[in-house]
C-alpha cells in the first residue's frame, strides 16, 4: 500500500445513483489528492455504472464488497440509503476504513466542513446531516458564534424533481437531523426544520430561508452580518453557487416569549452543473461538502504517512 | 339523497384568520356550539397543520395540543381531527395529537407530491387511525394527474382522499370533474375542500357533492384563509334545501356563526381585491394576510405580490417566498 508515492489516496464510491455519479463528476474534475478507484453499486444495470465505465473508471455491481476486498482503497464515500450504511457502517470500521456518509443514517458525528470539520479529522466515519443542513447551518452558526441564538429556523424548498425517493419516503428524517444539526452545530438553543417540494416547470433553484431569534431586541446587528458574509465567502470556496438573495432582513416580532428581534436570511443555491442540472443546488451543496470532507481527510492521511 | 359528511375547520383553516391566537375558551365554545349541531368533525390545529407554529407561519398563542385535547373534552358526538403537512409536521407531533385525543388526521401534501405521505398514513394505520389524504392546489394539474395521486395515497391507507382548492381558483365544472374523476378511481371516499376566493366556495361545494363527493368543508361564517372558506351555515341551509337528509340544526348553526364566531372575528373574509386576485391568479390563500402586511412595510401594492408569487408557481408552505417577491419588487421601484 503506497499511497504517498504519488501523493494520492485511492478512494471509493458506494452508490451509483445520482448523488453518487455526481460525486464522481466532482472528483474527476477536482480529485485533488484523492484518487477514485473505484465506483461500486448493487444493480448491473445501472446508468451510474455505465457513465463510469465510459469514463474508465473500475466500476463493479457486487455492493461494498470489492471496496473491502481492496486494502488500497482508504476512504469510501457512501451515497447509499440511511438502511445499507447502518451494515456498511459497521464493516467499514471493522476493515479500518474511513467513511464519509451522506445518508441520513448518521453512525458517526455531523460534519458541516467550515464548521467543525477540523474537530472531527481523526474519526472513523462522519456524517453529512442533510442537504438542508449543509445549506442553513454554516449562516446559522455564523451567527451563534458572535451572539447567543435561542432559536433558529429553516425552511428548504427544492425542486419536485431533485427529491430521489430517499428524501420522499422518509421526509420526516430529514426534519429531524436537520433541526438537530441547526442546534448541535448551528449552535441554536431550539432548532426546527420545514422542507418543501415544489413541482414547477421549469424547475426552480434549491432556496433556504433562515430566520433566527435573538434574545430580546437588542442586536448588534453590524457584528452578526459580518460574521454572515465571512461564513458565506467560506462556503463559496467549495460550494461557488451559494449567496443571499438580499441583505439579512431584521424584524421585530411578538413571539411566544415576547417581543424579540427577527433576522431573516434567503439563500439561494445554484449547482455547478457537475451532472445534476444546476437546479439540484440541494445535492451540489452535498457532494461538494462531501468533497471537501474526502480532500481534508486525504491530506491528513498524507501528513502521517510522511510523518511516520 | 344523503348528505355528504361535514368537517367544519373554523379551528384549523380560521386559525389563518385569527393568525393562530386562539384561546381554549374559543375553541371551547365553537366546538360545543357545532357538536350540538350536529357536525361529525371538527378539525382544530395550527392553520398549517401539526408544528405549524414558526416563524415562517407565525407562533400559536395557545399550544395546539392544548386546544386538541379542549376541543376533546368538549365534544360528546363528534369526531376531532387534526392537519399533518409531511414536511412541517411529522410522525412525532401525529402521535403527540394522538395522545392528545385525535380520531382523524387528515394529512396533506401538495397535489404532485402524495408519495410524501406514506410514513404518516402508515403510523396513522398502525392504531387504526381514521386518515384522509388532502390534495392541495388541485387546480393546477388536471382530474386524471390527480386521480394518479390520491390512488398513492389510498394504497398508503387512506380511507378518503380530498380534492382541496386551496388558491380558492376553481370552476364548479372544474370541482365537478375532478372529484369525479377520483370517484372513478377510488374504492375509498372522496371529499372536497372549497376556498372563496372567486366567490364560488358554496357553488363550487354543491358541484362537489352533485359529482358524488362523500365528505367536504366549511368554516362558520367562512373565516378561514385567503376570502375564507365555504361557510358551514350556508352549506348546510343549501344542502338542506336541495333536500339532502341529514342530521344538522340549520339554525343552530346560524346561531353557531352569528353569535359565536362572528364576535371575536378580527374581520369577516371576503372576496376583496387582493383575495380575488389570489383565486385568479392561483396562490395559497394563506399568503393574502402575509402579503397584506409585507406590502404595507415595504410599500408594495400586495396584489402585485400576489400576481408574481402566482406567476412563480409557488405552493404550500412557502411564506418566505412573500418576503422574497416583496423585496424583490420594493427594490424594483
Amino acid at each position: 500500500m503506497n499511497t504517498s508515492a504519488n501523493h494520492k489516496v485511492k478512494v471509493a464510491i458506494l452508490g451509483s445513483g445520482n448523488i453518487g455519479t455526481d460525486l464522481m463528476f466532482k472528483l474527476l474534475r477536482e480529485p485533488g489528492h484523492m484518487e477514485l478507484a473505484l465506483l461500486a453499486g448493487i444493480e448491473p444495470q445501472s446508468e451510474g455504472l455505465a457513465r463510469a465505465r465510459s469514463l474508465g473508471i473500475n466500476t463493479s455491481h457486487d455492493g461494498i464488497q470489492p471496496i473491502l476486498d481492496d486494502s488500497s482503497i482508504r476512504i469510501v464515500f457512501d451515497a447509499t440509503s440511511a438502511y445499507a450504511h447502518v451494515r456498511h457502517a459497521k464493516m467499514l470500521k471493522e476493515a479500518g476504513r474511513i467513511a464519509i456518509d451522506l445518508t441520513p443514517a448518521a453512525r458517526g458525528p455531523y460534519v458541516i466542513p467550515p464548521v467543525n470539520l477540523g474537530a472531527h479529522i481523526d474519526e472513523q466515519n462522519v456524517n453529512l446531516i442533510t442537504c438542508g443542513g449543509q445549506a442553513t447551518i454554516p449562516l446559522v452558526y455564523a451567527v451563534s458564534r458572535v451572539t447567543p441564538v435561542p432559536y433558529a429556523e429553516m425552511v428548504s424548498t427544492i425542486a419536485s424533481l431533485s427529491a430521489g425517493p430517499g428524501t420522499r419516503q422518509n421526509i420526516d428524517e430529514f426534519t429531524f437531523t436537520t433541526a438537530r444539526g441547526l442546534e448541535v452545530i448551528g449552535g441554536a438553543k431550539k432548532g426546527k426544520a420545514i422542507i418543501i417540494l415544489n413541482p414547477a416547470d421549469p424547475p426552480i433553484m434549491m432556496r433556504n430561508t433562515i430566520y433566527v431569534l435573538f434574545d430580546g431586541e437588542e442586536v448588534d446587528r453590524e457584528l452578526v452580518v459580518e460574521s454572515v458574509e465571512e461564513m458565506i465567502t467560506s462556503v463559496q470556496a467549495y460550494v461557488p453557487g451559494y449567496r443571499l438573495k438580499n441583505e439579512p432582513v431584521f424584524e421585530v416580532r411578538e413571539t411566544p416569549e415576547g417581543k424579540r428581534t427577527m433576522m431573516a436570511m434567503l439563500l439561494e443555491v445554484t449547482g455547478v452543473g457537475d451532472f445534476l442540472p444546476s437546479y439540484a443546488g440541494n445535492l451540489d451543496i452535498m457532494t461538494a461538502s462531501a468533497r471537501q470532507v474526502g480532500e481534508v481527510f486525504a491530506q491528513r492521511l498524507l501528513e502521517q504517512e510522511i510523518t511516520q | 339523497m344523503k348528505a355528504p359528511r361535514l368537517t367544519d375547520t373554523t379551528l384549523r383553516d380560521g386559525s389563518h384568520a385569527m393568525k393562530h391566537q386562539f384561546t381554549r375558551q374559543q375553541v371551547r365554545d365553537v366546538a360545543q356550539a357545532l357538536d350540538k349541531a350536529g357536525v361529525q368533525v371538527l378539525e382544530v390545529t395550527h392553520g398549517d397543520g401539526l408544528a405549524g407554529s414558526s416563524i415562517q407561519y407565525g407562533f400559536s398563542r395557545t399550544d395546539e395540543m392544548d386546544l386538541i385535547e379542549e376541543a376533546r373534552k368538549t365534544v360528546s358526538k363528534a369526531k376531532i381531527a387534526a392537519l399533518l403537512l409531511p414536511g412541517i409536521g411529522t410522525r412525532k407531533e401525529l402521535k403527540d395529537a394522538i395522545e392528545h385525543g385525535i380520531q382523524v388526521v387528515r394529512i396533506a401534501t401538495q397535489c404532485t407530491e402524495a408519495d410524501i405521505s406514506q410514513q404518516h398514513f402508515g403510523m396513522a394505520k398502525e392504531v387504526e387511525l381514521e386518515a384522509v389524504g388532502f390534495l392541495m392546489m388541485s387546480h393546477m394539474r388536471p382530474p386524471e394527474f390527480l386521480a394518479k395521486q390520491a390512488l398513492l395515497m389510498e394504497s398508503y391507507g387512506a380511507d378518503c382522499v380530498y380534492i382541496v382548492d386551496s388558491a380558492g381558483a376553481l370552476l364548479p365544472d372544474g370541482a365537478a370533474e375532478r372529484v369525479k374523476a377520483l370517484k372513478e378511481a377510488l374504492k375509498i371516499q372522496v371529499g372536497f375542500h372549497a376556498h372563496n376566493n372567486l366567490g364560488l366556495g358554496v357553488g363550487n361545494t354543491l358541484a362537489a357533492v352533485a359529482a358524488g363527493a362523500d365528505q367536504v368543508d366549511g368554516t362558520l361564517r367562512g373565516l378561514g384563509a385567503g376570502a375564507g372558506n365555504t361557510a358551514t351555515e350556508l352549506l348546510v341551509a343549501t344542502l338542506d334545501k336541495l333536500g339532502y337528509e341529514h342530521e344538522w340544526d340549520v339554525f343552530g348553526l346560524l346561531d353557531a356563526a352569528e353569535f359565536v364566531v362572528a364576535p371575536f372575528m378580527p374581520f369577516q373574509p371576503f372576496p376583496d381585491r387582493d383575495s380575488i386576485a389570489i383565486g385568479y391568479a392561483g396562490v395559497y390563500s394563506t399568503f393574502l394576510l402575509h402579503a397584506k402586511r409585507l406590502g404595507q412595510q415595504y410599500n408594495v401594492d400586495p396584489l402585485e405580490i400576489l400576481v408574481e408569487l402566482g406567476r412563480r408557481k409557488t405552493v404550500a408552505g412557502q411564506e418566505d417566498w412573500i418576503l422574497d417577491v416583496t423585496l424583490e419588487l420594493a427594490k424594483q421601484k
